[in-house]
């Protein structure tokens, strides 16, 4: 027995120093993904390990890649606007917005100060929405399971607002170039009322589970830094460029819609790291909240016209059509028909329309040509340019910490693949 | 109500008509209607024509220059760095093909970089007309996220761009052909992948389709 031990470490320490002076460690290269869960659908990681240390991260993406802006090029106006709710699927009404705006920009359409809150009004229930699959799924892939089941009975309700405003609890497609696709039923403004009453104590309990707990610190504390100079070099926005100090939320700094009117806060991140990033989301619910109040407040004091059966298309600038009276007359008929099928037409021009999304900042690049298909929509979706700088994040860190990164960037294939 | 509709619609295409047509070099005006309008920096860096533009469009109160493509990895240079423009960050780059719409053969494609200042709160737009062949420098050198950005419109249009350190396709399947955002791509593609129950594998056949793709090419649906 005595002799063995001797004899074991010596011949480890043998081949420990040839292959240190033949230089033979080769770093180990794994797959991660396409179907690994904490990759957050369809990302397909080239990872070079030295032992648990990531070397380089080689992001393979494009496997949900469905050709959105070439379908778009041959669709009118309304019919590529679903297509929109299909991108970034945890945050399908931002989305719309944006694109609506674009449109509207070219089509030369105002709306209707309701039509702009009611906008308000969803956006930040989208954003709520996607803040709580956002932390939620991140706790779950560090390895907390409660707060994400918690989040999904949120989000549920948040998804029967959608239902009963749209008919979907996902795909909406309510927001719609020139207003918003049906009117706003009035009971629902009470029920919005009360689930924000109830929801701060449920984000409070989220954070309770996970802002002081030691595990959850210990995994996103230090981890994937950004400093602020990295983060404008690699094109970041939304929540990823705020955390690291700088006050840039497009609401605020290049107001759309109503947003110049409601008060808010931006909460900005001193150090850059996962853990600010997570402290970010949940203050942003915060301030979503505050806004939905105010909304609603506003929609409750101002007598706006609940009690009418019209059709929200009239609230579209070119028309006055009243969906009782389009029952009524053929003419009327046949005018709502065209106006439903294809009136808005794309002047000849471009614009790049952005908005403060959930994830950052969601661009559409429209090109029209006096038709009423695009000539040419370009999506600019946070996600593809966060998720190229996964390589400078997880560089140096160890393995697991690939799945805290990720989390942290809040991945979602729809609208990186596109 | 249906005659009200009609008119509307005569007198708003005419007016654009007037102020715009289709062609694509035809939406740019020239500088001079512009200059009024814009920041008083912006002017006077203009005026001493600091960065090399031929054209300046202002269209939705959006800035766009349109460059010559030896000129692009300067004009970023000074729209990034010089004190008085600081557009640091680099939204997206963006291909465009314009097949159908071009009046001139040597300009089929344009290439769109929409820029981003934080500090002046403003947004510019750079445009490089490419023709079939030409390449364009890559921007690497200059915004360090230019690189996938530049990896889609290689991919969707198969424009090379010189000196750029990875140059892969990026978003179709691993040995895909062609360019599917061309606008003589066809919508449907040429292969149809499928999975296939006797060879237990994934297998891609040349495209069958029932009917032919039906474009409807109107200039209007109604």
């Amino acid at each position: 027995m005595n002799n063995n031990v001797p004899l074991i470490k010596n011949s480890f320490k043998t081949i420990l120093k040839k292959t240190e002076s033949k230089n033979q460690l080769k770093n180990f290269t794994i797959n991660f993904g396409p179907q690994h869960p904490a990759a957050h659908g369809v990302l397909r990681l080239i990872l070079e390990l030295n032992g648990e240390v990531v070397v380089k991260a080689d992001p393979h993406i494009g496997l949900l890649h469905r050709g959105t802006e070439k379908l778009i090029e041959y669709k009118t106006v309304l019919q590529a606007l679903p297509y929109f709710d299909r991108l970034d699927y945890v945050s399908m009404m931002a989305q719309e917005h944006t694109f609506s705006l674009a449109v509207e920009k070219l089509a030369n359409i105002s709306v209707s100060q309701k039509v702009l809150l009611i906008r308000v009004l969803f956006l930040e229930i989208t954003r709520i929405l996607n803040h709580l699959l956002a932390v939620g799924c991140h706790a779950m892939d560090v390895g907390a399971m409660t707060p994400f089941l918690w989040a999904f009975e949120e989000r549920e309700k948040l998804m029967e607002f959608y239902e009963r405003v749209s008919g979907a609890r996902m795909h909406a497609a309510y927001i719609r170039p020139g207003g918003l696709s049906s009117d706003f039923p009035v009971e629902l403004l009470s029920d919005i009322k009360v689930f924000s009453l109830n929801f701060s104590d449920r984000l409070a309990e989220i954070e309770e589970m996970l802002t002081n707990n030691r595990i959850w610190k210990e995994r996103l504390i230090d981890v994937g830094i950004v400093s602020h100079k990295q983060a404008v070099d690699w094109g970041f926005s939304g929540v990823m460029l705020r955390s690291t100090g700088i006050a840039w939320d497009l609401r605020k700094n290049l107001p759309y819609d109503y947003y110049q009117h409601l008060n808010f806060d931006v909460p900005v991140g001193s150090k850059g790291d996962c853990y600010d990033r997570y402290l970010l989301r949940i203050e942003e619910m915060a301030q979503s909240l505050r806004i939905i109040n105010q909304v609603i407040d506003e929609l409750d004091n101002k007598i706006y016209d609940f009690s009418s059966s019209s059709n929200f298309e009239n609230i579209n600038s070119k028309s006055s059509l009243k969906y009782n009276v389009m029952k009524t007359y053929m003419e009327d008929l046949i005018d709502h028909f065209r106006l439903s099928t294809g009136s808005t037409v794309l002047r000849a021009g471009e614009t790049y329309c952005a908005t403060e999304a959930p994830k950052g900042e969601f661009g559409v690049y429209l090109i029209g040509n006096n038709t009423e298909k695009p000539f040419r929509c370009k999506i600019k979706a946070p996600g593809f340019g966060h998720l190229q700088a996964l390589n400078d994040m997880c560089k140096g860190h160890m393995l697991a910490d690939v799945v805290t990164i990720i989390g942290t960037q809040d991945i979602v294939f729809g609208e990186v693949d596109r | 109500m249906l005659f009200k509709f009609k008119k509307l619609n005569s007198s708003k295409s005419n007016q654009f008509k007037n102020s715009f047509s289709t062609s694509a070099n035809e939406l740019t005006i020239k500088l001079h209607n512009i200059l009024s309008k814009v920041r008083p920096s912006v002017k006077y860096l203009i005026d001493k024509k600091i960065f090399p533009y031929i054209f300046c469009q202002k269209f939705n109160n959006e800035n766009t220059y349109i460059i010559h493509k030896k000129n692009l990895l300067l004009s970023l240079l000074v729209l990034k760095n010089h004190i008085n423009f600081q557009y640091k960050v680099l939204s997206s780059i963006s291909g465009v093909d314009f097949l159908s719409t071009q009046f001139d053969k040597s300009f089929r494609f344009a290439v769109v970089y929409d820029l981003l200042t934080i500090k002046f709160k403003n947004r510019l737009r750079l445009k490089v007309f490419l023709n079939e062949i030409s390449t364009i420098s890559s921007s690497c050198s200059v915004y360090y996220n230019a690189n996938w950005w530049e990896r889609e419109v290689w991919d969707m249009y198969g424009i090379w761009f010189d000196k750029h350190p990875d140059l892969r396709r990026i978003l179709t399947d691993y040995g895909f052909d062609g360019f599917p955002l061309r606008k003589d791509f066809p919508l449907s593609g040429y292969i149809d992948v499928s999975y296939s129950a006797d060879k237990r594998r994934i297998i891609s056949e040349p495209l069958e389709l029932t009917q032919e793709f039906r474009a409807f090419t109107f200039e209007s649906q109604w």
